[in-house]
């Protein structure tokens, strides 16, 4: 190992310690995250789930600059967040397209921004250009590439969105939710390009999801968030070859057994285990007999 | 440009193998499909329908009812008079005159409305400011406003154009904030985490995602500004189409009431069909199915 690695291993990309975020007032006051520390490294991909109102989205969007915390400190890259930045680009669940613009205009939308079009020289125009032509290969664009946004499935809209968000080639990459509204055969088939492509692009990545399944596939490390107060319950490594996932994997005896630790976990920290008991107890009530 | 619905089989004629009256009966059921489609020929025969049945009703009621002309004059008696009207008397100017009065009242209000809506719906500090102010004024009738309005401004064109612009403005401001409230939030936060400036962000997502919900705002301001126009030219008016019907209340001209109001409802259907087209025209990324 180089100095350069060992440096870059030891501080991480992102840094949260002790966020803290309270939204309203006195008695009405509702605390979103509690305490939540979190190191990603470079070129990590973390999966953070929970269930609903543990604050998982709140925490992304604290990172992406969208939300502010209350107490405590983000840093991304040393620097502490305070605002968003083209650093850090966020993929959302849906409705983030511009329907106006055809897909190529989506994606190059960055390119009609100030922020990244300082460099107005011909050789950077022209790799912007090749850029997004290569992201539209990548992400299988090219027969919609002059189609509007409402004219494609959920999927392609979603690989438009991804594809846009890693035009400027940022060093986060948060996703919010992002297949949330897909039927489960495209996700698949999203989870692999992601994949890939987060390998590629060597992207650090951030992502949000309520689906366990999705977390330990795309995963190296798992986050587990709790409800009321939001905070960190606990970090799963995931026991799988991080370069090489395949479908098949979601059948491994150790894919599926970190799985139900996970759900089982979510169930206990959503106090949800007493609902089995609610319904035999109803049912004990129904009046069949 | 050829309509969409034109080029598609009509479902009410698929369903309907052979004139049977079980055929019938099932495709006038899908007429009464919730949200069903319906094939540009079953539209505009309906739309005929609509327009037609009222007219009949007139003119039979006209003819046959026994009702004094001064009461009810028949379609035949409006026509004739819109005839003289337009050869006797100054129709082509009265309309000319109208028209000006409403654009001009209705572009002041949208001049103003649209910025100032921009405004109060990007911003919460400009909404808190200026948005109950708003609702307070637009309660308040626009009739009531004539003696103000010919005390400040005269009697002149302006002063006819001010009431129109009263009538329309507050409501206008505050349906272009609504607009603009509506752009869906993930599309900001997006341009946002793309590092978009603050008037890049107004400029190129709030304004753009707003448009067609801005067209459709000034298309039906245009149809409130044109009820407008009666009230505007009750001051000190010597001309219009509003003034004339004024005018022929005064001589018992029924047959020209009718005349008026029936023209002012054409211009208008006219104008809202225009925007319609401009509509389809400027925005045919709304059609999923168009522009492939």
């Amino acid at each position: 190992m180089n100095p350069h690695s060992e440096a870059r291993a030891a501080a991480p990309l992102v840094d949260c310690r002790g966020v803290y975020k309270i939204f309203g007032r006195g008695s009405g006051a509702v605390t979103a995250l509690q305490d939540v520390g979190l190191q990603v490294a470079e070129g990590e991909f973390v999966t953070v789930v929970g269930a609903s109102g543990c604050g998982k989205s709140t925490l992304l969007r604290a990172i992406g600059g969208l939300e502010t915390y209350t107490a405590g400190e983000i840093l991304v890259d040393g620097k502490p967040v305070r605002a968003p930045g083209i650093d850090r680009a966020m993929v959302f669940q849906n409705y983030s397209l511009y329907p106006w613009l055809t897909v190529t205009q989506n994606i190059r939308f960055t390119r009609t921004l100030s922020a990244h079009t300082r460099d107005r020289t011909s050789s950077s125009v022209e790799a912007a250009l090749g850029r997004s032509d290569a992201l539209i290969r990548l992400m299988g664009l090219a027969p919609a590439a002059d189609k509007h946004p409402n004219q494609l499935s959920g999927g392609m809209q979603q690989r438009v969105a991804i594809a846009r968000a890693l035009m400027s080639r940022p060093r986060i990459l948060l996703m919010d939710e992002p297949f949330g509204a897909l039927d489960a055969q495209t996700r698949e088939v999203m989870h692999d390009l992601i994949l890939h492509v987060s390998e590629l692009e060597r992207s650090t990545v951030i992502f949000v999801t309520h689906d366990v399944e999705e977390a330990i596939y795309l995963g190296k490390r798992v986050v587990l968030m709790a409800p009321r107060p939001g905070r960190i319950d606990s970090i799963y490594d995931v026991p799988l070859p991080p370069k090489q996932r395949s479908q098949e994997m979601r059948q491994a005896p150790e894919f599926l057994r970190l799985r139900s630790q996970i759900l089982g976990r979510i169930r206990e920290t959503a106090g949800m285990k007493t609902d089995l008991d609610l319904l035999q107890s109803l049912s004990r009530q129904a009046p069949g007999a | 440009m050829k309509t969409n619905g034109a080029s598609v089989p009509d479902p009410a004629a698929a369903a309907m193998p052979a004139p049977t009256r079980r055929g019938a009966w099932q495709a006038l059921g899908a007429l009464w499909t919730i949200r069903g489609p319906l094939g540009a020929r079953a539209y505009w025969a309906l739309a005929g329908v609509g327009l037609l049945v009222p007219l009949l009703l007139w003119t039979l009621l006209s003819t046959f009812g026994a009702i004094n002309k001064v009461f009810l004059p028949g379609p035949l008696d409006v026509a004739l008079r819109l005839g003289r009207w337009y050869t006797e008397d100054d129709l082509a100017g009265d309309i000319g005159i109208s028209v000006y009065r409403v654009v001009a009242g209705w572009a002041l209000s949208a001049l103003i409305a649209l910025p100032l809506g921009l405004y109060i719906g990007t911003y919460r500090s400009v909404q808190a400011l200026l948005e109950p102010l708003t609702d307070f004024i637009r309660y308040m009738p626009a009739v009531a406003f004539i003696p103000l309005v010919m005390l400040w401004i005269g009697i002149d064109e302006r002063s006819k154009v001010a009431i129109i612009f009263i009538g329309t403005f507050f409501q206008m401001v505050l349906m272009v904030a609504e607009d603009v409230r509506r752009v869906p939030l993930a599309q900001i936060e997006a341009a946002q985490t793309m590092g978009a400036t603050r008037s890049e962000i107004v400029e190129k997502v709030i304004l753009a995602s707003a448009k067609p919900a801005l067209l459709d705002t000034l298309r039906i301001t245009m149809g409130w500004a044109w009820t407008y126009l009666v009230v505007a030219e009750l001051v000190a008016a010597n001309s219009g189409l509003g003034y004339a019907i004024i005018k022929a209340q005064r001589f018992l001209q029924t047959d020209k009431i009718f005349a008026g109001i029936l023209l002012i409802g054409a211009i208008g259907l006219a104008i809202d069909q225009a925007f319609r087209l401009l509509h389809r025209l400027a925005f045919p990324w709304l059609n999923p199915r168009g522009n492939g």
